[in-house]
């Protein structure tokens, strides 16, 4: 039937998941390890951009899971028993399961630009009518707003219409999924449910519930108001070539969730190794790792990564018949990009970590396991690794935001992820020169910069939150 | 001190044989130059012939790195790696592939680089001293926690939204000064104050908040404490005291970007038109000149570290308790 296709950056997503489950589970059962999370937990932004977060990950999730659909083959019964001793046939584009979860946006495309809501094309065409004569208009689109009589004269009271529908439906929904949280918080803690509902009112629960329930109830209205307009508008309009911005915003989620998380995940590696051998034996294996990272560090960031980039085009120009489709050539370069802007961005916590570990590596319990003649590999993975994983993991939440802004710039320098693929630096720097045209297109900027700003806050307040609860100096009592 | 200088120096230099050798291996050996010429000279209608003649036009049709056709010296010096990279040391930089003299245009383009990225440095310092120190000055009330805030809002900010939303403001509502464009001499001020607004405001956010940090690691010392206990005024102690010890760090921060200034800022350079290093660097990877994104890499590493350098006698400088050995 279908035919799955397993890209390189799905592979390494979902072992990024495997990883996050793995240790949430070993976290669950070490107090330790427990007691920061439980301050995270307990902190209203870090609930709140924790919730933000989620539905992103979500998001990116769904649009991890790659296949190919057969093509809909029209042939008679002569050819049929042919056909069927071939293979079959697969359409060369790949879809993810949040293109069939939103199928209407990814289909519905107009000719050319169209505002937000509009049922209009947003520049004046020449039409012939039926006399014979032609008029200047605009005119309608295929799809947006194409279930109106008289646009005009409706659109406003369908928009509202459909919105307060929207915002109802979501109520509803919150309702019931508040009182199925509730319920379930009730059963636990063995209270009554008007008890329970008073404690989460005064704010008398641990985690700040309130602040689940209005930001839950903030995100639903959104996601209603999404899908009951989304399938009959086009919500913030379309593109040159008439396709629904919404849905490159949606699709450039995973591209920044990739490149913020992926890139941490490769050079997570060579940091923390390096970084503790070099303070660990000093000498000369400190001199070598730091004349390495000098030496990397001494090159702009951003020229080395164009430099890069452009060696990677030269190479897949040159090899194009190792990709099978547009698709797994495009996640190659976002692979690829995310491999160099690790090996950029590694010598900072190279560095931290070389220094905590010069500290460590000092301190009494390290030499009494030295005097009992504990092997070297033995003291770091068991001693010293664990003191400097809070570094690990505060670096690792801080640098995410920096990456996803990061990808915008590099896409407007042309050294990001491939043009074909969905992702907001690319969305800019296509809407940009729009900038000129007048009246002006500002939908794709607009969106491109919304949905990135909201990502970049939520992992900012959860980094300050992570980082808040984790760094021992700033830890409270 | 002149024998430290001299020594770190000479510590620099298998730093910079290390960015050669790198930047060797990224554009001669990781794709040939027959890649290069090959697209150069675009995918199709690509013959043998085309690519040589492409290749002697830029001095690409030579070995590598050993010359087995030259006598003595010239075996290794009538070579790409040579002629290439080598040179570099001596800021030979070559010609692009436009034929023009790459270390001309650097000297040309860099004052505009300059003029452009001094006054970011200065008019930003100065703005998040001043953010920061009133934060510190109302820690622990609304006022630092709503600013802090706003902070993290105008961080999360992508600068290409500064420079789109700031040309479309000043440039294209109000009219104030041209969107674009350079001109050198006393009108300069007018293409350039509106890139500086914008890098200026672009580097508040995460500008400001580790200066708050720092001053509020100073704030929490024994000395301060005592100056307080003499009876001085707070402001005195913020001034007085915290300000001129939290600029160890500030200042060798600063120092350390000091060089690289001259290199420009890429994306505000080619969004504002103006033709500094930035503009020229961008212009060559989107042209694909191999030639001058080679020379950039080596010239940004030599002045990062330079940067390096200055930045360890700074410390000596305005740090006593740092003392060079």
């Amino acid at each position: 039937m279908i035919k799955p296709v397993l890209l390189w950056t799905d592979v390494l997503i979902f072992v990024l998941v495997a990883i996050v489950v793995v240790f949430a589970l070993y976290a669950r059962y070490h107090e330790h390890l427990r007691a920061p999370w439980r301050q995270v937990f307990r902190s209203r932004t870090g609930v709140a951009s924790l919730l933000v977060l989620s539905l992103y990950v979500l998001i990116a999730l769904l649009d991890s899971v790659h296949f190919r659909l057969p093509l809909a083959t029209k042939v008679g019964a002569a050819q049929a028993t042919a056909i069927t001793q071939q293979q079959d046939h697969y359409s060369v584009e790949v879809l993810s399961l949040l293109d069939m979860v939103v199928k209407p946006l990814r289909e519905q495309g107009e000719k050319t630009y169209s505002a937000p809501l509009a049922t209009e094309l947003f520049a004046r065409e020449t039409v012939e009518s039926a006399d014979g004569g032609q008029q200047r208009l605009y005119p309608r689109l295929r799809y947006g707003g194409a279930h109106l009589e008289d646009p005009a004269a409706d659109r406003k009271m369908d928009l509202f219409k459909r919105s307060v529908v929207a915002i109802l439906s979501a109520l509803l929904l919150w309702l019931v999924l508040m009182t199925l949280l509730l319920r379930l918080l009730a059963r636990r803690r063995q209270l009554s449910l008007a008890l329970m509902l008073d404690n989460i009112l005064h704010q008398r629960e641990s985690v700040p519930w309130v602040v689940v329930v209005l930001v839950s109830a903030l995100l639903l209205v959104l996601i209603m108001l999404m899908m009951q307009l989304a399938p009959h508008y086009h919500l913030f309009g379309t593109d040159k070539v008439g396709q629904d911005v919404l849905y490159q915003a949606l699709k450039s989620i995973r591209t920044a969730l990739a490149i913020g998380t992926l890139t941490t995940l490769v050079m997570l590696p060579f940091a923390v190794l390096l970084g503790i051998l070099a303070g660990y034996f000093r000498g000369w294996v400190d001199d070598v790792i730091q004349y390495l990272y000098t030496t990397l560090n001494s090159i702009p960031g951003v020229l080395l990564i164009a430099a890069a980039v452009l060696m990677l085009q030269v190479y897949i120009d040159t090899h194009a018949e190792l990709f099978a489709t547009d698709a797994e050539r495009a996640d190659m370069r976002l692979l690829f990009l995310c491999l160099i802007l690790g090996i950029t961005s590694w010598t900072g916590l190279c560095r931290l970590l070389r220094g905590e570990t010069l500290k460590i590596r000092e301190v009494e319990y390290i030499q009494a396991a030295t005097a009992f003649g504990v092997r070297s590999s033995r003291i770091i993975s068991r001693h010293i690794l664990p003191n400097v994983m809070h570094i690990v993991l505060i670096s690792v939440v801080l640098d995410f935001s920096g990456l996803v802004l990061a990808e915008a710039v590099l896409s407007y320098v042309g050294v990001g992820v491939d043009p074909s693929m969905h992702s907001w630096g690319n969305m800019i720097n296509s809407a940009r020169l729009e900038m000129a045209r007048e009246p002006m297109v500002w939908w794709a900027l607009v969106a491109a910069f919304i949905f990135m700003f909201v990502l970049v806050l939520a992992a900012n307040l959860f980094a300050d939150v992570v980082r808040d609860a984790f760094d021992p100096r700033l830890r409270k009592g | 001190m002149l024998a430290y200088i001299i020594r770190r120096f000479f510590y620099a230099i298998p730093i910079l044989i290390g960015v050669n050798l790198i930047t060797f291996v990224l554009f001669f050996v990781v794709n040939t130059p027959d890649d290069m010429a090959r697209m150069q000279l675009g995918m199709k209608h690509v013959t043998p012939v085309a690519i040589e003649k492409w290749k002697q036009a830029h001095g690409y049709d030579r070995p590598l790195l050993y010359n087995n056709q030259q006598q003595g010296l010239s075996s290794v010096t009538d070579t790409i790696f040579f002629d290439k990279s080598v040179r570099l040391f001596a800021f030979q930089f070559g010609q692009a592939d436009d034929g023009r003299d790459i270390a001309h245009d650097i000297r040309e383009r860099m004052w505009a680089s300059l003029a452009i990225a001094l006054p970011i440095l200065l008019v930003g310092l100065l703005v998040t001293i001043t953010v920061s120190m009133l934060l510190a000055f109302f820690r622990a009330t609304y006022i630092d926690f709503i600013g802090v805030i706003l902070l993290v809002v105008l961080m999360s900010v992508s600068s290409l939204f500064y420079i789109i939303g700031g040309q479309f403001l000043v440039g294209k509502l109000l009219h104030l000064v041209p969107i674009s464009g350079y001109q050198g001499g006393i009108d300069a001020w007018k293409f350039i104050i509106l890139p500086v607004i914008i890098g200026v405001v672009g580097g508040i956010g995460s500008g400001s908040r580790w200066y708050r940090t720092l001053f509020l690691e100073e704030i929490g010392k024994d000395y301060v404490r005592t100056a307080r206990a003499k009876g001085l005024a707070e402001i005195r102690v913020l001034f007085r005291h915290v300000l001129r010890n939290a600029m160890i760090p500030i200042l060798t921060g600063v120092v350390v970007v000091l060089p690289t200034l001259f290199m420009g800022s890429l994306i505000l350079e080619s969004f504002f038109g103006i033709p500094g290093l930035g503009s020229y660097t961008i212009d060559a990877i989107r042209a694909q000149d191999f030639a001058i994104v080679r020379s950039m890499v080596f010239l940004g590493s030599v002045l990062y570290i330079l940067g390096l350098l200055l930045t360890d006698i700074s410390y000596t400088l305005v740090d006593p308790r740092v003392r060079l050995s």
